[in-house]
C-alpha cells in the first residue's frame, strides 16, 4: 500500500560522518586535556591549546552534534510525515557540503583564523557555508512537514522545527561582521554589546544544539525502544513553549559580575530559575513513560542509555541555573566547574542519547540486529564511569581554584600567587586526562559495535516503508 | 489536544518564532538600541596599527581560551588583578575579549604592569621565569614578520585612524613586538588606582627601619620569596636582568644607597613612571606586591636584599 521510499542513504551518511568528525573531536580533547598539565604537548604554531581547543569544540558540536542531527532529524522526519524527504537529491548535497565545510572548518581553525567568539569562532566565508547548508536543512524540513501524509505534527517535529528558526536567528545575528580579508572579520558589535549579542548567541546554541534537537531523539526514540507511547503529550505542550519562550532571556549569566548592566544580567538569571521547570517537564515525562514498567531498564538495552541521558539533563539544567546565580557566580565562574558542568551535558546528556538513537536506527535501516547487545553494555558503562570521572573532579577542582583565588591572611594580604593555585589543579587534571581515556574507550566500542552491525546487515537503499 | 496548530505547519512555525523573538527582543535588541550599551570612556584611544595587529595575533593564537579580560568588582579580584572593569573601556574592542577561563590570570590591568622585556622574556619561555607554568612557548612570534598591507586593511575596517609612516614601520616590527604593544595597551584607560601608600608621609619623616633587619630567619624566608617572586626580572644573584641590579649601591639610576623604609614602599607599591622615591624619579615597570605579600615578607626581602648587598 505504500509506494513511497526513505532515503537511508542520506540519513546513513550523516550519522558515519558524525561519528568520524566526533573521533576526531574526542582524540583532541584528549590531547588537550593533557597539555592542560604539560605544556610541551603543545606543538607550535598550529597545535597549541589556544587553537586547538576551538577545534575541539566545533568538532563536536557541529561535526558530531549537527551531524547527528541531520541525519536522525531526517529518520525521524520521515517516520513521522509517512513520507520520503521533498527534496532528497538536496539532502544528498547537504551530505557533501556538510563534510566539505567542517573540513574546512578544522584546517582554518587549526590555522589561526577565528572570530574568538566561543562557538562562533568559524570566520565569515565558513559562516556562509553554513548558513547555506542550514537553509537547505529547512528547506527539506518545512518541505517535508507540510507535504506530510500524517495530519498531527507529534513532539519531535515541534523540537525539529523550534531549531531550525532559533538556530537560524541565533547564528546570523552573532555572526555579523566587518570583514577585513579573506579570512578576518571584526564583530559588528562591540564591548559590551558584543559580549551581551555573543551569550545570547553562546548559552541557545547551547539550548537548540544541544537540547532542542536531542529532546526530539529523545521523544521520538524512547517510546520506539521500550514500545510505551509518551506519558503526557499535555506535559510535552507545557514543557514545549515554555523552554522555547525562556531560553532566549538567559544569555547573560554567562556575564555575571561583568561591566554588562546589572538589569540584564539579573533579568537573565531569573529566568535561568525559571527554566528549570521546563527541563524537568521533559525529565518528568521520560521517567513515567518508563515508569509504567521499569522491568525495561533490564529487558530492553537502549532503555537505561535514554534514562541516564535525561538523568544527567536533568542535572545539567539544575546545575546551570545554580551556576548562574551571583552567590554562586561569584566563586566558580572562571574556573574549571565550567567545563565540568559543560562535559556533563555533553558526554553525559547528548552523546549518550545520540549513541542510544543511533543504535536504534542503524539496524532498522540495515535490517539487521544489533552486532551485540554486551558491547552495547561495556559502551554504556565506560562513557558513563569516564564522564562521572571527568565532571566530578572538574566540580571539585573549580571549587579549589575558587576558593583559593579568594584566600586572604589574617592581615588582609592575598594568600596564594596564582601560580600557586594553578598548580593545584595538575593532579585533577591529570586524573580528567584518565576520565576522557575511559569515555573514549567506550565510544569505540560504540563504534566497533555501529561498524560490525553494517557490515552483517544489507547495504541501505531507498527502504520500502 | 486534537488539530490546532499542531497540525498547521506554517502557523506553528510563526508562533514559535514570535515567541523566540520576544527574550530575543527584551535582552539583546532592545539593550542595543539604548546608550547604556555603548559607552566609552574619554581616555579611551583606538588601537594604533601596532596594538592592532597585537590584539588580531592574541585572537589567532586563541589566548582568549585561558585568560579573562575583565575584572569583577569584588574584593580579592581587585586585589589580585586592580581595578575593576568598567564598561566604557572597551568601545573599540571588535569583538570583546573577556573570556571565559581563567587557566591563566586575568590580563585586564596586564598593561604598563612589566617592561617589555618581561613580555619578551615570558612569550619565549614562561618556564623561565615561572617553571610550574602550564602556559605553551610562543617564541615562533619573534621570528613572524608583520604584513603592513593586512594590517592596514584591518585599521580601514574599524576605522581607527592612522598615519602611513606608522603602516610603514610595521615592515621592520615583528609578531612579538605587536603582541607586546598589545599587551602594553591592555586596560590603558583606565588610571591605575594610586596605592594606598603605608601611611607614606609619616614613615618617611620618621624612617622606620627594618623590624626584620639582620634576623637570620627573615634571610632565609626572604631569599626563598626572591627566588619565587623576584629573581625572574633581579636575576638569581640580584645583579640584574630585566630589571636593574639591587646590589650594586644604584637605585633609580643615581649612586647611593635608600633607607629600609623605601625598599619596602617600592616593593609594597610598586613604580610607575615618574614616581618619585625619596628624590629620585622611577621609570617604572616594578609591579606593587602589597596585595600578595604580607608586610613580614616584604621586610624579609628587605633584609635579604640587605645581606646580599653586604656580601
Amino acid at each position: 500500500m505504500n509506494d513511497y521510499q526513505y532515503d537511508n542513504q542520506t540519513v546513513t551518511g550523516f550519522i558515519v560522518s558524525s561519528i568520524f568528525w566526533g573521533v576526531v573531536g574526542i582524540l583532541l580533547g584528549l590531547l588537550i586535556s593533557v597539555q592542560m598539565w604539560r605544556p610541551e604537548f603543545n606543538f607550535q604554531p598550529l597545535f597549541t591549546f589556544g587553537r586547538l581547543r576551538a577545534v575541539h569544540t566545533n568538532g563536536l558540536a557541529f561535526g558530531l552534534g549537527v551531524g547527528a542531527i541531520f541525519g536522525l532529524s531526517y529518520y525521524i522526519l520521515m517516520r513521522l510525515a509517512k513520507r520520503p524527504l521533498l527534496f532528497p537529491r538536496l539532502a544528498r548535497v547537504q551530505l557533501y557540503l556538510f563534510n566539505i565545510g567542517i573540513t574546512l572548518a578544522a584546517v582554518t581553525l587549526l590555522m589561526g583564523y577565528t572570530q574568538s567568539l566561543e562557538y562562533a569562532e568559524l570566520e565569515w566565508p565558513i559562516d556562509i557555508a553554513i548558513v547555506v547548508l542550514w537553509v537547505m536543512f529547512a528547506v527539506n524540513v518545512f518541505g517535508t512537514v507540510i507535504k506530510r501524509r500524517e495530519e498531527q505534527m507529534y513532539i519531535s517535529l515541534w523540537y525539529i522545527i523550534a531549531t531550525v528558526i532559533a538556530v537560524a536567528v541565533l547564528y546570523i545575528v552573532n555572526n555579523l561582521s566587518i570583514p577585513a580579508g579573506l579570512f578576518k572579520s571584526y564583530h559588528l558589535f562591540a564591548g559590551v554589546n558584543s559580549a551581551n549579542v555573543q551569550w545570547w548567541y553562546g548559552h541557545n546554541a547551547v539550548g537548540f544544539v544541544f537540547t532542542t534537537p536531542i529532546l526530539a531523539m529523545f521523544y521520538y526514540f524512547l517510546p520506539k525502544s521500550t514500545g510505551i507511547p509518551i506519558y503526557s503529550h499535555r506535559l510535552s505542550i507545557i514543557a514545549f513553549w515554555s523552554l522555547v519562550f525562556a531560553y532566549l532571556w538567559t544569555g547573560a549569566h554567562h556575564l555575571v559580575y561583568t561591566p554588562l548592566p546589572d538589569w540584564i544580567q539579573t533579568l537573565g538569571i531569573v529566568f535561568t530559575i525559571f527554566l528549570i521547570a521546563p527541563s524537568w517537564g521533559s525529565v518528568v515525562n521520560g521517567y513515567y513513560t518508563v515508569g509504567s514498567d521499569w522491568s525495561k531498564m533490564n529487558t530492553n538495552y537502549l532503555t537505561k542509555f535514554f534514562i541516564m541521558g535525561i538523568t544527567f539533563y536533568g542535572l545539567q539544567t539544575v546545575q546551570g541555573p545554580t551556576q548562574g546565580l551571583r552567590i554562586v557566580s561569584q566563586l566558580i565562574h572562571y574556573t574549571d566547574w565550567v567545563p565540568g558542568h559543560v562535559h556533563m551535558g555533553t558526554m553525559g546528556w547528548v552523546t549518550m542519547t545520540t549513541a542510544a538513537s543511533i543504535y536504534y536506527v542503524i539496524p532498522k535501516i540495515y535490517d539487521t540486529e544489533i552486532y551485540s547487545e554486551k558491547v552495547a553494555n561495556i559502551h554504556f558503562w565506560l562513557v558513563l564511569i569516564g564522564q562521572l570521572i571527568f565532571s566530578v573532579t572538574m566540580w571539585i577542582t573549580g571549587i579549589q581554584q575558587g576558593a583559593l583565588w579568594k584566600a586572604v591572611n589574617p592581615d588582609g594580604s592575598l594568600k596564594y600567587t596564582f601560580v600557586e593555585t594553578l598548580i593545584k589543579n595538575y593532579p585533577f587534571w591529570q586524573v580528567r586526562t584518565l576520565g576522557g581515556i575511559i569515555f573514549t574507550a567506550g565510544m569505540l566500542f560504540f563504534i566497533y559495535n555501529i561498524y560490525m552491525t553494517m557490515r552483517r546487515g544489507k547495504t541501505p537503499e531507498m527502504a520500502k516503508a | 489536544m486534537s488539530g490546532g496548530i499542531y497540525s498547521k505547519p506554517i502557523a506553528f512555525a510563526i508562533t514559535a518564532t514570535v515567541v523566540i523573538l520576544i527574550g530575543t527582543s527584551v535582552t539583546m535588541f532592545y539593550p542595543m538600541m539604548t546608550v547604556q550599551m555603548h559607552p566609552k570612556l574619554d581616555s579611551l584611544k583606538p588601537f594604533t596599527a601596532l596594538e592592532l595587529a597585537g590584539r588580531d595575533i592574541y585572537q589567532r593564537e586563541g589566548c582568549v581560551n585561558c585568560h579573562t579580560q575583565t575584572v569583577r568588582p569584588l574584593k580579592t579580584e581587585v586585589m589580585r588583578y586592580g581595578e575593576y572593569s568598567k564598561a566604557g573601556e572597551f568601545a573599540y574592542d571588535r569583538p570583546f575579549l573577556w573570556g571565559s577561563k581563567r587557566t591563566g590570570p586575568d590580563l585586564a590591568r596586564i598593561g604598563a604592569k612589566y617592561p617589555d622585556a618581561w613580555h619578551v622574556k615570558h612569550f619565549l619561555s614562561p618556564q623561565s621565569m615561572f617553571p610550574q607554568s602550564n602556559m605553551p612557548a610562543y617564541a615562533f612570534l619573534k621570528d613572524a614578520r608583520l604584513d603592513p598591507e593586512a594590517v592596514e586593511a584591518h585599521m580601514k575596517a574599524l576605522g581607527f585612524p592612522y598615519s602611513p609612516g606608522e603602516i610603514q614601520a610595521l615592515k621592520e616590527k615583528t609578531d612579538m613586538d605587536a603582541l607586546v604593544a598589545y599587551m602594553q595597551v591592555i586596560g590603558a584607560a583606565v588610571k591605575k588606582t594610586a596605592a594606598p601608600a603605608v601611611a607614606a608621609g609619616v614613615i618617611k619623616e620618621t624612617h622606620i627601619p627594618n623590624p626584620l633587619a639582620n634576623d637570620q630567619k627573615a634571610i632565609a624566608r626572604g631569599a626563598e620569596l626572591y627566588a619565587k617572586e623576584c629573581a625572574s626580572c633581579h636575576g638569581p644573584d640580584a645583579k640584574g636582568d630585566i630589571g636593574p641590579s639591587l646590589v650594586d649601591d644604584e637605585f633609580f639610576y643615581i649612586k647611593g644607597d635608600l633607607p629600609d623604609d623605601d625598599y619596602f614602599e617600592v616593593i609594597n607599591n610598586g613604580t610607575s613612571e615618574g614616581s618619585v622615591e625619596d628624590g629620585r624619579t622611577a621609570r617604572g615597570g616594578m609591579p606593587g606586591y602589597k596585595d600578595s605579600l604580607k608586610k613580614d615578607d616584604i621586610w624579609s626581602i628587605v633584609a635579604f636584599l640587605r645581606s646580599k648587598k653586604a656580601e
